[in-house]
């Protein structure tokens, strides 16, 4: 049997769960990560990140419309997936996606960004043409009102939204952590400690991502970056990060000091297999090193220069870390066999349905939306339509 | 009152989340299987579809019922608990038209081997032998009767 | 809530309509079968399995089970001593590390052992139709279940095919059918147990290695085995429930 080294149950050799699956938590957890921080100026009153407030949301909102196809497309059959919305088994973690995933679009997101944004919808469906005219209108919902007192009324209200977001961005996640954690049949997932892991990792690469969107943005416009915008938001990522390391550490200890059944299988494992995804990418260039650069920039002063270079390098090693993680969740769980006698590969294939062209078009795609969005709801006042506002 | 004078969009706004529940309650009435839940979480009618499935396998009592010959040389020898359908295969078919399906006989080349080549993994005091070295080459029912295959109680043909 | 007068003359018909046809879709397998009246399970007598692998080649032409996926298959385990380096060092332990092989999950049985050292024996595998079974617990939309006569099964026209199921099951019995990318595994052949016949695995069995049995009723000769007898279940740590039980199970079986 090719690839197969040891003794697996013969269902267990294919893997089912392909790239598609480690995307859909990335995905999502970019989404909880940036609505975190959107929350930290609208709930905490972290007045120093608020440059980086709608173009939150707004990645937000770009990265949950695009989390949604991951599942879809890995389903045997996609078009039953409504059943989830009309059969919910109560049992099932998975179940939940269907309402969560809803409940976080329409009554979070979209609502937070269209009563943000409201004012602007409003005065761009008068003063706009054609097509567009059409669209700001539609988002109006054919109310005009932008008095005073409905934009007090607006804010108010977002702000209870955004309260009640945060539980619900814990939820989003949350979720999908659990529904790896609650597997009793696979040691590498079952544990409580995962949907605390992914929240907390989430959050650092949420945070991570919308930074690098805001840096590369606003020198794509050709304007200056906040530097106390940025250094606040470092710091937090930084301190999330800690607290996303010791868990994962303790997990990792955890294990290794219980050495229960599966203990020598998982071990030979991640000395082998996932040699390079764990121990290289997720934790030395993905935690240590970002965590290392990071809390440099904490005890050191540091030029305005090196400080941008060390942010853009942990932003994206965190990214790529975060990633990792996923990939050593998803894939790593499926390596080994529930028999702890062998271990099995990942072919992973390049242009089928759930091969590595689509994971990468689908990890683009939301940078798609997101340049839609911009243009669409200008995060920033003083340019009503930016210049091409891409992503990386 | 006025106050909501200045929130008639936010009324909308729920009024669309309104609208969109109440469709999607008409909707999943006709959506919905009707069996759905009768006897858990699942559409019971399934159980109806699986327990419909096509046989292929007739069952011993079915072959036993018309070939009681083979049996009363069966029953008595150490094939007793060897099922018909064991050596020659799914003959459900054969069960509903027997006229029409004729059961090809199994090679006994292959079909003894599976069981009766020696191995240091089966049970010592099952019977087997090298395939090779204890017939030569000549086929085992030259000797043996399948259906009471032991040499020494007379089963020879 | 107040119902009108003109709304109930809608909703009784409607309902006793829907009645109709909830009944008439659910007809029982046969005539005189009572779900209510059986609780399947199964003996796997280890001792007596030679491995030929009938019950894996029955099963696959009974359910059309595609090359490459088992609903059920047949392990090979060689416990071996205890090995002992020239320094008098035990370095390994054979009960959590035996050797073990599937080839095609037994289908055509085994190659000849030569190893005449250590101890061999054959495990049939196959769903163990859980009693609080994990993997029916994750379906999202209640595709999988366990029947009220104790058979899990997967309604395979409402399976999304996620194949959340198969990661949850402890005893990899579960894949995803490659052409109807549904769910798919062990039916403890539930059109023919309900008709009276035996499971395609145990009525090829020629040693009797496999033996179904209905917990319910007390007359079943394997219930009244597995009432006097030592037996156990696979991974029992696990707390499913399983009803596939084991006559002779080594503890290096994983």
């Amino acid at each position: 049997m090719s690839g197969v080294e040891g003794y697996m149950y013969p269902n267990e050799i294919t893997l089912y769960w392909s790239v598609l699956i480690v995307l859909y938590p990335y995905i999502t957890g970019l989404v909880a990560g940036a609505f975190i921080l959107a929350s930290l100026e609208r709930v905490f009153r972290v007045e120093a990140v608020k440059p980086t407030y709608r173009l939150a949301l707004l990645t937000a909102l770009a990265f949950l419309l695009v989390a949604p196809l991951p599942l879809v497309l890995h389903l045997g059959h996609p078009f039953r997936s409504p059943e989830m919305y009309f059969t919910p088994h109560s049992t099932s973690a998975m179940a939940m996606f269907g309402y969560v995933y809803l409940w976080y679009l329409m009554a979070v997101l979209v609502l937070e960004i269209w009563l943000d944004y409201r004012r602007e919808i409003v005065l761009m469906s008068q003063s706009s043409k054609g097509l567009l005219r059409l669209l700001y209108k539609i988002m109006t919902l054919g109310s005009s009102n932008i008095s005073e007192r409905s934009l007090h009324l607006d804010e108010r209200v977002g702000w209870i939204v955004t309260l009640v977001g945060i539980p619900s961005a814990f939820l989003l996640h949350g979720y999908v952590g659990f529904i790896f954690g609650s597997i009793k049949a696979n040691p590498w997932w079952n544990s409580p400690l995962i949907p605390v892991v992914f929240i907390f990792s989430a959050m650092v690469s949420g945070i991570a991502g919308v930074m690098l969107l805001y840096m590369a943005i606003t020198k794509l416009r050709k304007e200056k970056i906040d530097m106390r915008c940025v250094d606040t938001t470092a710091m937090y990522m930084f301190y999330i990060f800690i607290i996303d390391f010791s868990l994962e550490m303790l997990d990792l200890v955890h294990r290794i000091y219980e050495a229960d059944e599966s203990f020598r299988s998982l071990d030979f494992m991640v000395h082998t297999k996932l040699y390079f995804s764990q121990i290289v990418l997720q934790i030395g260039l993905g935690t240590v090193l970002p965590l290392v650069l990071l809390f440099l920039v904490q005890v050191v002063k540091l030029p305005e220069i090196a400080r941008k270079y060390m942010y853009v390098i942990s932003g994206c090693l965190a990214l790529i870390g975060v990633l990792a993680m996923r990939w050593n969740v998803v894939i790593g769980g499926q390596l080994f066999s529930k028999s702890f006698l062998g271990y099995t590969t990942y072919k992973m294939s390049l242009v089928t349905r759930e091969g590595l062209l689509m994971a990468i078009g689908l990890t683009l795609l939301p940078l798609l939306f997101l340049w839609i969005l911009v243009k669409l709801l200008p995060p920033w006042p003083e340019r009503s339509l930016p210049e091409a506002a891409t992503g990386d | 009152m006025s106050v909501y004078k200045d929130a008639g969009h936010l009324f909308r706004f729920a009024g669309l989340f309104i609208l969109a529940f109440l469709v999607f309650l008409v909707v999943r009435h006709f959506v919905v299987p009707k069996s759905f839940g009768q006897y858990g979480h699942y559409r019971g009618a399934a159980i109806g579809e699986i327990g419909a499935l096509p046989v292929k396998f007739a069952g011993h009592q079915t072959c036993e019922s018309c070939h009681t010959d083979v049996l009363d040389v069966k029953k008595n020898g150490k094939h007793a608990h060897v099922n018909c359908e064991a050596c020659h295969g799914a003959l459900e078919k054969h069960a509903e038209d027997p006229a029409s399906v004729t059961p090809v006989l199994p090679d006994t080349a292959v079909l003894c081997a599976r069981c009766h080549t020696a191995s240091a993994a089966k049970p010592k005091d099952f019977p087997q032998v090298d395939p090779a070295e204890h017939a030569n080459g000549v086929p085992c029912q030259t000797c043996h009767n399948p259906h009471s295959p032991a040499i020494d109680a007379g089963g020879t043909k | 809530m107040n119902i009108t007068r003109r709304q109930l003359l809608i909703l009784l018909p409607a309902a006793a309509v829907a009645w109709e046809s909830v009944l008439a879709s659910t007809p029982e397998a046969s005539p005189n079968y009572k779900m209510s009246e059986h609780w399947w399970g199964m003996l796997i007598d280890i001792p007596k399995c030679i491995g030929c692998g009938n019950c894996v080649r029955a099963c696959q032409t009974e359910n059309n089970v595609p090359d490459g996926h088992f609903r059920t298959w047949v392990e090979r385990y060689h416990r071996t001593d205890w090995p002992m380096t020239e320094s008098g060092e035990i370095t390994s332990n054979p009960l959590i590390s035996p050797d073990v092989i599937s080839p095609d999950g037994g289908k055509e049985g085994f190659p000849v052992a030569t190893d005449t050292e250590g101890r061999y024996f054959f495990v049939p595998k196959m769903c163990n139709h859980c009693a609080d079974s994990p993997c029916t617990q994750v379906c999202p939309v209640g595709a999988t279940f366990i029947s009220p006569d104790g058979v899990v099964l997967v309604d395979q026209t409402y399976c999304l095919g996620c194949a959340y199921c198969v990661q949850a099951c402890p005893y990899g019995c579960r894949y995803i059918h490659p052409e109807k990318k549904v769910a798919d595994k062990c039916t403890l052949c539930y059109h023919r147990i309900t008709k009276g016949l035996t499971t395609a695995c145990c009525e090829a069995c020629p040693t009797g290695a496999r033996q179904l049995v209905d917990l319910k009723d007390p007359k079943d000769p394997i219930h009244e085995f597995l009432k006097t007898h030592s037996v156990q279940v696979l991974k029992p740590e696990m707390a499913t429930g399983a009803k596939a039980f084991y006559n002779g199970l080594d503890g290096s079986v994983r």
